[in-house]
């Protein structure tokens, strides 16, 4: 019989009049790998946050190895042996690997950090869990499954016995997930726990031996993995059947409606970040571009919706040539653009839903009369989007800054298609979202293709490219690797394309 | 020729000269290491200035100048440690307010305590004594450098080597770097980040208090109005120069103070003075442009790294 690790009894967390958490019991065995899923706002990251002593609970206990913890705060969790990595590393970019992992507990001889100590540890912990990484290497010029590493054994330095992870696999490529699996799995062979946080039900299938599933605030189940199924995994989450797949037709591509011909950036530093692309994409189809964030899509993106002018090859709107036209030309010309990050360029935070929702309205009628804005037109307007797109918010009047990260992005989303263009660049729609809105979401874009839209959807998540794309573009190191169907396309194909591994691929 | 134009009380001055501006540099880097803008030592300095000949008046002696100086400067400091931490205030604004402060406190002091405004000079301001070390004093260069200097002087070179080794070899330099690169993730490690940068700031102040009494106790022994005269502004251009390495914002002000020397001898070679006073700011002017071309290239080289 294998004995509690952690256990949390009654925790009970209240923001106001929002209860975050609202009597959760979590008991969690040691060695096991335990998953806590849940939708936005269904309380995870304030359990977790508990957990780790970041913030205290209202009410409840927890209980750690059989005593009582009071953290007073994350310090006294790390010295009880908690470890935690976040979603959003917590790295010091410009200084080693070594530096990062021993800071706060350096190792000194006369004073002094005795950085040979330092770096020998540091690797002895990284070859005992194989997490390959060198301690010398400065941590910005790591690729993220690499820091992801750094974090692991910034924990195991502290001797972390329950890892907290979460949300790990949102940026790693499948080969890297897989390489994480390895390494939780040599974690858990040395009886460490590992708390699992993630929204992905494939992972947890994979990986997990038991879950734990919030929902508002409350434990609704708790499941032994290998008894369950995804598709009840999802019922507890959701309080209903979600569809997983998404349903649609074959694509009847038209015209073409953007094409871009040799387009390259940033070659005045040497190695070009976008280099040489052709792409085109044609109405009444979705082109998905996958790759490992930071392989050039982004800059791709900025030179196709004129955020930034290409070094040299030519874009093309409709016919339009636009390569060094403005963003408001490219968008008169035809385009719609969901971006990337919808908390600094998708909205302006502390502006009402209202504003947000008018934006690139404001100049024409009916949101604009004679140069001057129509408040009542731009009320209606943001309540029929509101209404439309079933965005949780209280009043249109109220700054988007209030709403959770899945309502943001549906304010981004309604705004966007609301713009009847025949282009619509949608990046990462959905990252960070929960399960119901990731499949409104995924039916807006295909309704919008069979509108006779054209849409390129860039996206880190292979299971959306796989489920929404006509066409699959994988990106690498600036290039156009490779064009595959959607059809013949399998996670192994793409992820190992992903990787730059093309001989291997085909 | 070199004779005719450098002598060797150019090199000296030149040498003192530099002090309070390099003392103001590492108190500069330190702050910007933590993360906290200060471009208040114009007014530290002035402050320290001020309050060194408030002391050495008082007290008769040059060494309690320079104690009132450190103290009074780490209490103005204070605004800077808990405006930019605590209150959350934008460091930019409240180190403008800071300069302007003391401007104007150390001319109305003046008025009160010494009942003149302007300049003030009392055969009571003891001087800091100038460290004469016979056994190179005449030596070209190495004694006209490092022979009758005052204490403040080693010390501020002293300093900027400690500065160094604190900065990149021990626990609390590693520390501080991370406050300043990333105060969240220094947090989740256990770092009381607002305790850092507060005692850093006050640190800081204590640094630019011995410039500032360098400033008026080190060669002239005299208070003037604004008499720091933008050796704190070239100070926060040798901090941006430096990258707050303190090494190199050390070599920043050694550049400067050369530049310095130089204007005051085309002063002598009968160039009008408001075009000489020029000479070290155009300096500056070149160094960061220069700078700010190099940094470029490198971030465009670390973006192609990446991809």
């Amino acid at each position: 019989m294998a004995t509690v690790e952690l256990e949390a009894i009654g925790i009970v967390k209240r923001y106001g009049p929002l209860v975050a958490n609202d009597h959760i019991d979590l008991s969690v065995l040691r060695g096991e790998v335990h998953a806590v899923m849940g939708e936005n706002g269904a309380g995870k990251s304030t359990l977790m946050s508990i957990l780790y002593g970041m913030q205290p609970p209202d009410e409840g206990s927890i209980i750690l190895r059989g005593a009582e913890m009071h953290y007073r705060s994350a310090l006294d969790a790390i010295g009880a042996g908690m470890g935690m990595v976040h979603q959003a590393f917590k790295l010091f970019n410009s200084l080693s690997v070594w530096e990062n992992v021993v800071y706060g507990m350096e190792p000194t001889r006369a004073g002094l950090i005795d950085r040979k100590k330092a770096a020998a540890d540091v690797a002895a912990l990284a070859a005992r869990y194989r997490l390959l990484v060198d301690p010398n290497a400065i941590v910005g010029k790591l690729s993220v499954g690499v820091r992801q590493r750094v974090e692991i054994l910034k924990a195991l330095y502290r001797d972390a016995r329950v890892l907290i992870l979460d949300e790990p696999t949102a940026v790693l490529t499948p080969q890297e997930r897989d390489g994480l699996f390895d390494v939780i799995r040599n974690l858990t062979a040395d009886d460490r726990t590992i708390l699992f946080v993630t929204h992905k039900l494939h992972e947890v299938m994979a990986i997990t031996d038991r879950v734990t599933v919030l929902r508002d605030g409350r434990v609704v189940e708790r499941m032994v993995t290998k008894e369950t199924s995804a598709r009840e995994i999802i019922r507890a989450m959701t309080g209903r059947a979600v569809n997983l797949k998404v349903e649609k037709g074959p694509s009847q591509p038209g015209a073409v409606v953007l094409a871009a011909r040799g387009l390259t950036v940033g070659a005045d530093g040497g190695k070009p970040v976008v280099d040489h692309v052709d792409l085109d994409v044609r109405a009444g189809e979705i082109v998905g571009i996958a790759g490992v964030a930071g392989n050039g899509q982004t800059e791709l993106i900025e030179a196709l919706t004129g955020l930034r002018i290409p070094d040299s090859g030519t874009v093309t709107l409709r016919g339009k040539p636009v390569t060094a036209l403005d963003v408001e030309r490219h968008r008169d010309a035809g385009l719609a653009y969901i971006p990337e990050d919808r908390a600094t360029t998708g909205t302006a935070l502390p502006a009402s839903a209202a504003d947000n929702l008018a934006m690139g309205f404001q100049r024409h009628a009916p949101l604009s009369r004679s140069g001057l804005l129509d408040g009542k037109a731009i009320t209606a307007h943001a309540r029929d989007l509101i209404a439309r797109f079933g965005v949780k918010i209280g009043s249109e009047k109220l700054p988007v800054k209030t709403l959770s990260g899945g309502n943001l992005q549906k304010i981004v989303v309604a705004r966007e298609l609301s713009h009847t263009a025949p282009l619509l660049i949608a990046e990462q729609p959905t990252r960070g979202v929960d399960v119901g809105a990731i499949e409104f979401i995924h039916g807006q874009l295909v309704a919008e293709r069979d509108k006779g839209r054209a849409v390129l959807l860039v996206s880190a998540e292979l299971t959306e490219i796989m489920a929404l794309a006509d066409r699959i573009l994988v990106m690498f190191d600036g290039r156009i690797l490779a064009e595959v169907p959607a059809a013949e396309a399998t996670e192994e194909t793409l992820g190992l394309l992903m990787a730059g591994r093309v001989a291997e691929a085909a | 020729m070199m004779g005719g134009f450098i002598t060797p009380f150019l090199i000296n001055s030149a040498v003192q000269a530099i002090t309070p501006i390099l003392l103001a540099a590492l108190a500069g880097t330190l702050c910007g290491r933590v993360g906290v803008f200060n471009m208040a030592m114009e007014g530290q300095l002035l402050v320290g200035a001020f309050a060194a000949v408030v002391g050495s008046f008082y007290t008769g002696s040059a060494l309690g100048g320079v104690i009132v100086a450190i103290v009074a400067t780490v209490g103005f400091s204070l605004i800077l440690a808990y405006g930019a931490t605590v209150f959350r205030g934008d460091s930019v604004v409240i180190c403008i307010g800071m300069n302007l402060l003391a401007s104007g406190l150390t001319a109305y002091l003046l008025r009160q305590m010494f009942g003149v405004s302007g300049t003030f000079s009392d055969p009571g301001i003891v001087g800091l004594e100038k460290i004469r070390i016979a056994a190179i004093n005449t030596i070209p260069w190495i004694g006209w450098i490092f022979s009758r200097q005052t204490a403040i002087t080693w010390l501020a070179w002293i300093l900027t080597a400690i500065v160094t080794i604190v900065m990149f070899r021990t626990p609390l330099g590693l520390r501080l770097r991370g406050v300043g690169e990333d105060a969240s993730a220094a947090e989740t490690m256990g770092i009381d980040v607002t305790r850092y940068r507060v005692v850093t700031v006050l640190v800081a102040g204590a640094l630019t208090g011995l410039g500032g009494a360098q400033l008026s106790l080190g060669t002239v022994s005299i208070f003037s109005e604004d008499m720091s005269a933008g050796r704190g502004w070239i100070a926060v251009v040798a901090v941006m120069l430096g990258r707050n390495h303190p090494l190199w914002a050390a070599l920043a002000c050694v550049l400067f103070g050369l530049a310095d020397a130089f204007s005051v001898r085309l002063q002598g070679q009968g160039l009008p003075n408001q075009l000489t006073d020029v000479v070290p700011y155009v300096v500056t002017l070149i160094a960061l442009v220069i700078s700010h071309r190099r940094r470029r290239s490198r971030v465009s080289e670390t973006i192609t790294a990446h991809a």
